[in-house]
């Protein structure tokens, strides 16, 4: 199958991926079933704004209703929902307090509401591919207009004065020429009788009225739980009658079982049950692979009896899977010529014709995401109802995929979900929530099943594996006249449709054909790469290996010029001007370029504003280096200097990082900060240890003990981060994933500066030991 | 019939002695503050404190701690308000907080230990627990901040 030359097939793989889906259909079904008005993102935006976003697009689409998301009571509290998943980023508090900010709510007496997985209601749920804020900023400040007026035209009909007399302040409703004020709560029958005004006649505050956005004083809303081990996450989830199962599944991806014994694993002391889970087929999406549960009275004895259990597998066709001999595939596929997907000019004349050639080889292998939190999941499944408990990143997917799988109507399932311990888009897969509601169907109970840490490992959703050559061909200027970037790594749409072997729209946009550099000729090349395992999403997606291929090459290319880095990049970049790549379709993360150009001057500007606060040029110590890298994803623009000093054992410490952001309009710049932490530190594990391998079509990983993340006091000392203020009327963008993908290759050229070593491969793992 | 107190209250046990202390608190005893992580003392997402010392309850055995006092993240202090509590909200240290009731009571055993701990101290001391969302930058100066007066 080829999803670049055949729309149809790229169409319906599309719609079940749940990416770009166009559904007005359900946003008309939305209309019927609420009552209430629902209206898709563009057509608001193009009345009041100066931008259109993608959300319209998205399964569902957007639902605007104040009735649907904001609820006042006689003791004048403020429910306002939540519909996104809270795994970490802040969006919990940040989509409640756009709405409250704009109602005038006073935060201290605003409930968050976590919305269960119905986008019929609330609209798209998917809370992925970065989009919160940048969906729904317009939407939320207009439910929150939409209430305020409500509750001003309630106060002004109970005065008998025209509504423009009157204004919401504060969570009260004033008259200020006579004076007179009530509070929202008095207010809250009389403001729910009022008609929903128009969304085009909305009038939304000034920004510089703000109390709460932008300001980032405000604090998560779930920070006093989660100090005190109230947080209710997953696993956190308890019924009565509830049983513990943990199940032991394929080590092969597409490996079924032969035969097993229970007898051991019923010996062991609070084991209940063995018996065998459904499996489907591989590749069937997110469907579960099936093998066998032990159910327990607790946890610890489910773990227990699964140890005990005799297990056969067949492990089928992927029980040759290696990754020392799969590299070596993508390796020589990606020296030769591949799908071309991007073309300007005459790049194999070009390179022929340089003066220097440059190349790169860069390898990325798999990587898991190991959440804190391992996938878990509660459901209670009576007779055509299912209830479910779960982190998940796709409320309304999961609702989907436990209907179809247990053969009931969508309306009879209620995903309830509970706070994510960490997602990084593992959680975007319902599987475990799947396996949950087939044991309790079967068992006739409510089930808790728990993923261990070695299971998260095992039976994942892998990052990709990669492999990016680059040729650069230089005139004798050192100006760069050709460039030719070969992608190859197994798709995401693999784990979709068996026989998939090229990237997807949506992964060659990340990094590869929406390359910003100024060049005269340029190929992008997608050679064929099977998959041998599941391959998911993982934060921030195919931008890892991209940004890492082509931010060291400007490292090398400024090696091989003798010039500095940052004036490298800059001249790379080129002139400020909107880049338009001569690609068919290019994917811009579902967003409309329009709105969310390709713009060099934005991405030269946190180029700029990083090395101007991050001092660099700086003079550092002997066996330090400085490096810097930029990259456009989620169409945010993210620049990031590392500091590293490298040992005489070649042992890696980061005294600093600096990180320039530029996410257009933004909502909280405190949580803001803590996500571009976070991705340092996610940034620097895939660096130095970030590694599944496999071996017979296992993976040889287990625990945290042999794939490593880093630890506290190997952490940056110091990571800084800088927000760009945004132009007015800039459309908000990606937070949660950008910061990840230039921090590896920053690093890469870091270590270079200091110790000469370029290291192509990751992770660094003893390669600067030698 | 094994005998612990836990946040100051006994508890008995008379089911699998090796029963890990961390599956015994959460799923029989409903304290579900303390986490799984990984299952084998190498994320700390399960510390809690014996008497006075931090331990992974992944790999005690509720037969380990009989006869003497476990404090999880709900026993911690009564209203929520130890120091270390207290810093952690004060610098906003949590991102999807899975990890930080391990967090916070691995820098409350530290701190009883050393109540002034140097940033080394610190980084060292808490480099058993795993933070995936990374923030270790917040934790240190949470930490540092519980130490100096909050």
């Amino acid at each position: 199958m080829n999803f670049i030359d055949n729309p149809r097939k790229l169409h319906s793989f599309e719609k079940n991926i749940r990416v770009e889906k166009v559904s007005r259909r359900s946003i008309l079904k939305g209309l019927g079933i609420t009552g209430g008005f629902v209206l898709a993102a563009p057509v608001m935006s193009r009345q009041a704004f100066a931008y259109e976003t993608g959300a319209g697009k998205m399964p569902h689409g957007v639902v605007v209703d104040p009735r649907v998301f904001v609820a006042v009571a006689p003791d004048g509290i403020v429910s306002i929902v939540a519909h996104r998943s809270e795994m970490g980023t802040g969006v919990r508090t940040s989509l409640p307090l756009i709405v409250a900010e704009e109602m005038e709510a006073d935060w201290s007496r605003v409930k968050v509401q976590q919305a269960h997985g119905d986008e019929v209601k609330f609209g798209n749920q998917d809370t992925d591919g970065s989009r919160s804020t940048r969906h729904y900023l317009i939407p939320m400040r207009q439910i929150g207009a939409a209430a305020r007026t409500m509750l001003e035209q309630a106060a002004a009909k109970r005065w008998g004065v025209p509504a423009t007399e009157v204004k919401a302040v504060n969570h009260e409703v004033v008259h200020s020429a006579s004076g007179r004020k009530l509070g929202f709560g008095e207010l809250a029958a009389d403001a729910a009788k009022e008609s929903v005004p128009s969304i085009e006649g909305l009038k939304l505050k000034d920004p510089k009225d703000f109390r709460y956005l932008t300001k980032g004083q405000i604090g998560i809303v779930d920070l006093h739980d989660i100090t005190t081990g109230k947080a209710q996450y997953g696993a956190d989830v308890r019924l009565p009658g509830m049983k513990y199962a943990v199940i032991a599944r394929p080590p092969v991806t597409g490996g079924k079982l032969t035969s097993f014994d229970p007898d051991a694993a019923l010996k062991v002391p609070g084991v209940e049950k063995v018996m065998q889970a459904r499996g489907w087929p591989w590749p069937s999406k997110f469907q579960p692979l099936g093998g066998v549960a032990v159910i327990a009275r607790n946890t610890g004895a489910a773990i227990k009896g699964r140890d005990a259990l005799k297990l056969v597998w067949d492990d089928g066709a992927n029980g040759k899977y290696d990754s020392v001999a799969y590299r070596k595939e993508l390796e020589e596929a990606s020296r030769k010529p591949g799908l071309v997907v991007r073309k300007e000019g005459d790049a194999d004349a070009a390179l022929k014709g340089a003066d220097k050639v440059i190349v790169g080889e860069y390898y990325v292998p798999h990587l898991a995401h190991v959440a804190m939190e391992p996938p878990v999941a509660v459901a209670d499944v009576k007779g055509d109802k299912a209830e479910i408990w779960a982190p998940v990143q796709s409320p309304g997917g999961t609702r989907e995929d436990v209907a179809k799988t247990l053969g009931i109507p969508e309306e009879n399932v209620t995903v309830n979900v509970t706070l994510l311990g960490g997602g990084f888009g593992r959680k975007s897969k319902c599987d475990y929530a799947l396996e949950a509601a087939l044991l309790s169907k079967e068992l006739g109970a409510p089930v808790k099943v728990q993923w261990t840490r070695e299971d998260d490992i095992h039976n994942g959703f892998l990052h990709t594996v990669s492999v990016e050559r680059i040729e650069a061909g230089l005139d004798k200027s050192g100006k760069v006249i050709a460039w030719r970037h070969r992608s190859v790594a197994p798709s995401i749409a693999s784990t979709f449709a068996a026989g998939t072997v090229h990237q997807a729209p949506f992964e060659l946009g990340m990094g590869l054909v929406d390359m910003p550099f100024e060049i005269a000729n340029i190929s992008c090349e997608n050679p064929e790469a099977a998959a041998f395992t599941r391959i998911g999403w993982f934060r921030s997606v195919s931008n890892i290996p991209r940004a890492f291929a082509v931010q060291s090459m400007v490292g090398e290319i400024a090696n091989a010029t003798g010039r500095d880095q940052k004036e490298t990049l800059l001249a790379l970049i080129g002139s400020p001007r909107i880049v338009k790549p001569a690609v068919k379709d290019l994917w811009n993360y579902g967003e409309p370029l329009d709105s969310y150009p390709i713009d060099t001057a934005r991405l030269r500007k946190v180029v700029e504003l990083v090395a101007e606060k991050g001092e660099w040029g700086r003079q550092v110590p002997k066996g330090h280096g400085l490096g810097i890298a930029v990259h456009r994803s989620f169409v945010s623009y993210i620049a990031t200097i590392v500091e590293v000093a490298v040992d005489d054992k070649g042992k890696l410490t980061v005294p600093r990082v600096d990180t320039a952001i530029d996410c257009g309009t933004y909502v909280n710049p405190e949580r803001i900060a803590s996500q571009i932490e976070g991705a340092a530190i996610m940034g620097l594990s895939l660096a130095k240890y970030g590694e599944i391998t496999f071996k017979d079509g296992k993976v040889q990983q287990k625990n945290f003990d042999d794939f490593q993340l880093v630890r506290i006091d190997e952490s940056p000392l110091v990571t800084n981060v800088y927000i760009v203020p945004p132009a007015s009327g800039t459309p908000p963008s990606g937070v949660g994933e950008p910061g990840v993908p230039p921090f590896a290759p920053a690093l890469m050229n870091a270590i270079f500066a200091a110790t000469g070593k370029r290291i192509r491969a990751l992770p660094i793992g003893k390669q600067l030991e030698a | 019939m094994i005998k612990v107190k836990i946040n100051g209250q006994e508890q008995s046990w008379d089911g699998d002695p090796n029963l890990p202390l961390l599956w015994f608190l959460r799923d029989e005893a409903g304290l579900t503050g303390t986490k799984f992580g990984c299952g084998q003392a190498l994320c700390g997402a399960c510390t809690v404190i014996v008497d006075k010392e931090a331990v992974r309850s992944c790999i005690t055995s509720v037969n380990d701690v009989a006869g003497r006092e476990v404090t999880t993240i709900e026993g911690l202090h009564p209203n929520g308000d130890h120091p270390v509590q207290k810093a952690w909200r004060q610098v906003n240290v949590p991102q999807c907080g899975f990890c930080q009731a391990g967090q916070i009571m691995q820098a409350a055993a530290l701190l009883m230990d050393n109540p002034k701990p140097s940033h080394d101290q610190i980084r060292e001391a808490m480099s058993g627990n795993i933070c995936r969302c990374g923030c270790y930058q917040r934790i240190e100066n949470a930490v540092h901040l519980a130490s100096t007066g909050v």
